[in-house]
């Protein structure tokens, strides 16, 4: 029997812990599901296991990864457990990567696929996707955390049962703890949600040479995204880097603008529906990943193509 | 305030990824080498608590003989000397790295007296296991906060902040502590021509670790299929601006 740990936001099972109960699911045997603190009973009805679990204790009205841990690791015990899946989100991976070593256990984690087994058969990625590696799982519980947004999410349904527990939590399990949360900033286009990304790399050439590509940005009602190029160099601010260890974007469409096309850039841009690229460079490494192109000096393109939407604009 | 930076050396591989003909590993012969991005700037901030609070910054690195240069490196923006735990070159899984780096870390507060911190980063560039940081605090008995885009010490405490959701999670640990970051906790910075010099001078301790075997095999490599088109070109320079427009228009993105 595998179990999920299903995470969830505002009363709602996330995304990609339904897609992480895809994969469970697939491993055969029932699929059981855990769900952890306040709000947990509302969403196990709509979860379709044959058994959801839901931990609740006053600790849990904060994110504690020991407690989510000591919580996955109760579980095997309670439930005979063979494989533990969960979405590979920053929070269940690190209560994911706890649970592994408490458990003595290795962690695979960002798998895309699992054939079941001794040795389980995975597919899991490197490189934040540039670069997949298959590998063999030796153990009789494995722990697996999935990719979000590369297999489709269960539909919702009703659970067979729901049982609720009150775990036993260690003041230890309670010492990492969140004590205090700051709201997003209001206001402002964020880069992840953003259905217009323009992204503006070394050849931009310098910090004011950005204007023309927050220009196009602001005519769009899109974002401002950069490479690690001029995160590096100072001009543009981290926050605003798309790749592997910047944002992962999915846009309508990504306007990469003097921009080579590094693996570790595009693995950020992965979910955008087009990519434009603008480059100098008819043979830069973007062209092979682009679907369309302006061959070109970005400081006279992205201008005419500002111009001419005003123009159109009247 | 004395603290252990422990970092990876990656290859940076560019525009795209060779494998070599066994699928084990990518082919590095024509690439150059880096300290993976997260850990750079767990490099820097190392240094920079250190030069604010006095104390020892420590880089250690499990990796091949040419991974010296990465230790170096991190000497070269102010580390004050090097742990290397030399291997064949051969992939080390993170239960493995773990126990390593965990052997080592004991051998050098035994000699040498405990550290207040242990950074990690959040997750190698290249095999991306999100484990060995917890590994190693586990084994200590340490507390770990992980994916950190922020860290101040304070009267014997660690305030660190996490992004999630476009906000932020505040943590409070205890010293000492394990902790694990991403890149855009600071701006590393670039070593300079003295630092360099100095770096080559500054101590550095090697030892060679016995591999265990993995539970988690790599069986191969392989590179995702249908990555590769040829871009449609809309047009030269400044000509084109009407045929992107047109394209803008048709998906639906101008107004
Ligand atoms: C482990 C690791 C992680 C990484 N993570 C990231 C990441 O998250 N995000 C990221 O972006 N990078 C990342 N990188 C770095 C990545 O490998 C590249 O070095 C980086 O993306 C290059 O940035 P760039 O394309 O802006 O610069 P370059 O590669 O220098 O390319 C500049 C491009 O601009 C073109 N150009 C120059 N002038 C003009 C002009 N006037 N008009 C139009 N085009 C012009 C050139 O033809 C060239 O194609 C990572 C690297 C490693 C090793």
């Amino acid at each position: 029997m595998n179990l999920c740990l299903v995470e969830h936001l505002d009363g709602v099972a996330t995304d990609a812990s339904l897609q992480a109960f895809t994969l469970a699911a697939g491993l055969g045997g029932e699929t059981h599901a855990l769900v952890i603190g306040p709000g947990g009973a509302e969403v196990a009805a709509t979860i379709p296991a044959a058994v959801v679990y839901v931990a609740e204790h006053d600790a849990l009205d904060a994110f504690a990864p020991d407690a989510w841990a000591a919580i996955l690791c109760a579980m095997p015990s309670r439930t005979g457990v063979t494989a533990i899946v969960a979405p590979g989100s920053a929070r269940a991976t690190d209560a994911m990567a706890r649970a592994a070593v408490r458990l003595g256990e290795p962690l695979a984690a960002n798998c895309i696929s699992a054939t079941p087994g001794n040795p389980l058969l995975l597919t899991r990625i490197r490189w934040g996707g540039s670069l997949l590696e298959e590998a063999r799982l030796h153990t009789d519980c494995a722990l697996l955390t999935v990719v979000p947004h590369t297999l489709p999410a269960v539909a919702p349904g009703s659970p067979g049962a729901v049982e609720r527990f009150t775990p036993e939590l260690a003041d230890a399990d309670l010492v990492v703890r969140v004590r205090e949360r700051v709201a997003p900033p209001a206001g402002g286009v964020s880069l992840t949600d953003a259905k217009v990304v323009v992204t503006g790399g070394r050849g931009v050439g310098s910090a004011e040479g950005f204007v023309v590509v927050e220009e196009l940005a602001g005519l769009l009602g899109g974002a401002v995204g950069c490479s690690r190029a001029v995160t590096m160099s100072g001009w543009r601010p981290h926050t605003d880097q798309v790749g592997q260890t910047g944002n992962k974007i999915a846009p309508e469409i990504y306007i990469a603008c003097g921009v080579s096309g590094a693996t570790q850039h595009i693995a950020g841009a992965k979910g955008a529906k087009r990519i434009l690229a603008v480059n100098t460079d008819p043979e830069a490494p973007i062209m092979s990943v682009a679907d369309y192109a302006v061959v070109g000096d970005l400081h006279e393109v992205l201008p005419a193509i500002s111009a001419e939407l005003r123009r159109r604009r009247g | 305030m004395k603290a252990l930076v422990c970092v990876k050396r990656v290859p940076m591989t560019g525009g795209r990824i060779v494998l070599t003909d066994d699928e084990q590993a990518i082919e590095t012969k024509h690439l150059g080498f880096a300290i993976s991005p997260h850990e750079e700037c767990g490099v820097e901030e190392a240094v920079r608590l250190v030069e604010a609070h006095g104390g020892e910054s420590v880089v250690l690195t499990l990796g091949p003989p040419d991974a010296e240069e990465q230790l170096r490196d991190a000497m070269a923006i102010g580390a004050d000397r090097g742990i290397h735990l030399v291997t064949d070159g051969e992939e080390w899984d993170p239960e493995a790295t773990a126990g390593a780096i965990v052997a080592a870390v004991i051998a050098d507060e035994t000699a040498s007296g405990p550290f207040d911190l242990i950074l990690f980063g959040n997750e190698s560039a290249d095999s991306g296991g999100f484990q060995t940081g917890l590994r190693v605090a586990y084994a200590l008995g340490r507390p770990c906060a992980t994916g950190l885009k922020a860290v101040a010490v304070g009267d014997g405490s660690f305030r660190c902040e996490q992004e999630e959701g476009g906000g932020r999670n505040v943590y409070e640990l205890p010293l000492p502590a394990v902790v694990t970051v991403l890149e855009g906790l600071n701006l590393p910075r670039y070593p300079s021509v003295p630092g360099r010099m100095r770096a080559g001078r500054k101590p550095l301790e090697a030892s060679t670790p016995e591999r265990p075997a993995s539970r988690l095999e790599r069986a191969r490599l392989v590179v995702p299929a249908g990555e590769s088109k040829q871009a449609e070109i809309l047009g030269h320079g400044a000509d084109a601006a009407s045929a992107v427009v047109d394209l803008l228009e048709q998906i639906g993105v101008t107004s």
